[in-house]
C-alpha cells in the first residue's frame, strides 16, 4: 500500500517536472504573464483608476472586488459551521 | 501548558506586548491602501494577538475581553459593511461594487481610495472574529483544575 | 552533467515546489491518521502558493507598490512584479485556513463519535454500526443483481 502510494508520488512528481521545463525561467521579466497586457494595465492604471498606490489592494478590493466578498463570505461560512459542528448544544 | 501558564516572565511580557500587537494590527488594516497591508493580513494580526492573551491567561478569561456575542457581531458586520458598500453603489445608480459613482469626494480615484478603506476595515473585522471564534471553539473546555492555576498565579 | 545544473539552477523554484507537494500528497494518500493527512493538505497548499509568488517574482523587480519621489530613479525605470499572483494567493490563503480549521472541527467531531482519528477504525467502526455500507455487503447486492 505505502510502495503504490510512493509510486504515484514519484510518477507524479516526474511529470509535474517535466511539465515545469517549459515554464518561464525565476525571475523572468519576458514571461508571459508578466507581458499580458492586463498585468501591465493594472501597474499603469491602478492609481489613477482607485487612487491607492499599493497595486495589490487596488486589485483585491477594486478590480475583484466581487471575488473578495465571496472570500469573506467564505471565511465568514466556515467560522459558522465550526460553531455549529462543536458547540450545537449550546446554541 | 500550565507550566507555561504559570512562568511569570511570560505572562508580564504577553501583557507588555498584547497592545502593541492590536496596535501595530490596526494599522496594517488601515494602510493597506498606500503600503504593504490590507484587511486580511490585519485582522489575522488582531486575531493571534488575542489567541496570544487567551493561551497564557485562559479561555475563560479571554473571553471576558471579547465576548461570543462580540464575535458574532463583527463576523456578521464585517460582511454587512462589504456588501453595503456594494449595494450603496447601486443606489447611485451605478453597477454593484463600482465606487466611483458614488458622490463623497470631488473625484471618483479619491472616492474609491475612501471606499477601499471601507472594505477593508469590513475584511478586518470578519477575519479577526472568525480567528478568535475559531480559536475559541477548537480549544478543548477548561476544567476545574487550569482556572485554579490562574487563580494562583494571580 | 554541468548542462543538468544550470538547468535546475535556473527553474530550482519549481523543483522546491514539486518535492513539497509531492510530500505533502505523500501524506494525503499513504497516511491513515487523519491529523497528519490534514498537515499533507497543508503542505499541499503551501507548495502552491510558493509556486504562485515565485512566478510573480521578476528580477530586479520591487514589491507592486507604486514609488512616488522616494527614490531618485526615473518612474519609468522601476520594474513592479507581478501583482495579480499575489492577489491570487491572498485570497487562497484564506480559503486554505478556513479549509484547515473546517477539517480539524469535522476531525474533533469524528473523534468524539468514534473514538478514534485512525482511518481504518473508523471505517471498521462504521461497517459494525451499518453492514449496508460494508464492502462486503455492496459486492454481494452486485453479484446479486
Amino acid at each position: 500500500m505505502k510502495l503504490a502510494a510512493l509510486f504515484v508520488v514519484i510518477l507524479t512528481g516526474a511529470m509535474l517536472i517535466y511539465a515545469g521545463q517549459d515554464l518561464p525561467a525565476f525571475g523572468d521579466s519576458e514571461s508571459p504573464a508578466y507581458q499580458h497586457r492586463m498585468t501591465q494595465y493594472f501597474i499603469e492604471n491602478a492609481e489613477s483608476e482607485s487612487g491607492v498606490t499599493n497595486i495589490v489592494t487596488a486589485l483585491l478590493a477594486n478590480y475583484r472586488g466581487y471575488d473578495t466578498l465571496g472570500e469573506t463570505a467564505v471565511i465568514f461560512t466556515a467560522g459558522m459551521s465550526v460553531l455549529m459542528l462543536l458547540r450545537r448544544r449550546e446554541l | 501548558m500550565s507550566d507555561i501558564q504559570q512562568s511569570i516572565i511570560i505572562r508580564t511580557i504577553v501583557r507588555i506586548m498584547i497592545p502593541f500587537i492590536l496596535l501595530f494590527s490596526l494599522y496594517v488594516i488601515m494602510h493597506g491602501a498606500s503600503g504593504p497591508g490590507g484587511g486580511f493580513q490585519g485582522g489575522v494580526i488582531f486575531g493571534a494577538g488575542i489567541i496570544l492573551y487567551a493561551m497564557i491567561y485562559g479561555i475563560e478569561e479571554a473571553k471576558k475581553k471579547i465576548s461570543d456575542k462580540a464575535n458574532r457581531i463583527l463576523a456578521s458586520g464585517g460582511l454587512v459593511l462589504y456588501a453595503g458598500t456594494g449595494l450603496l453603489a447601486i443606489l447611485f445608480g451605478g453597477m454593484f461594487l463600482e465606487y466611483g459613482v458614488i458622490p463623497l469626494m470631488p473625484t471618483t480615484a479619491y472616492t474609491a481610495k475612501i471606499l477601499i478603506d471601507v472594505v477593508e476595515i469590513g475584511i478586518g473585522m470578519t477575519v479577526l472574529a472568525v480567528m478568535i471564534s475559531l480559536f475559541f471553539d477548537i480549544s478543548p473546555p477548561e476544567t476545574e483544575e487550569d482556572m485554579h492555576i490562574h487563580e494562583e498565579v494571580e | 552533467m554541468a548542462g543538468i545544473i544550470d538547468i535546475v539552477y535556473a527553474e530550482y523554484n519549481y523543483w522546491i515546489y514539486v518535492t513539497l507537494m509531492m510530500i505533502g500528497f505523500y501524506a494525503m494518500i499513504a497516511k491513515k491518521n487523519l491529523i497528519k493527512k490534514v498537515i499533507g493538505a497543508n503542505i499541499f497548499q503551501t507548495a502552491i502558493f510558493l509556486f504562485y509568488i515565485s512566478l510573480s517574482d521578476i528580477k530586479g523587480g520591487t514589491e507592486p507598490i507604486l514609488l512616488h519621489g522616494e527614490t531618485s530613479t526615473h518612474a519609468a525605470d522601476i520594474i513592479y512584479t507581478n501583482p495579480v499572483p499575489h492577489v491570487l494567493i491572498l485570497t487562497a490563503i484564506v480559503v486554505s485556513v478556513s479549509t484547515t480549521a473546517l477539517a480539524l472541527a469535522l476531525i474533533i467531531r469524528i473523534y468524539e463519535e468514534y473514538g478514534s482519528i485512525e482511518e481504518d477504525v473508523i471505517l471498521a467502526a462504521r461497517r459494525k454500526l451499518n453492514p449496508e455500507f460494508s464492502e462486503y455487503a455492496r459486492q454481494s447486492e452486485v453479484d446479486s443483481q
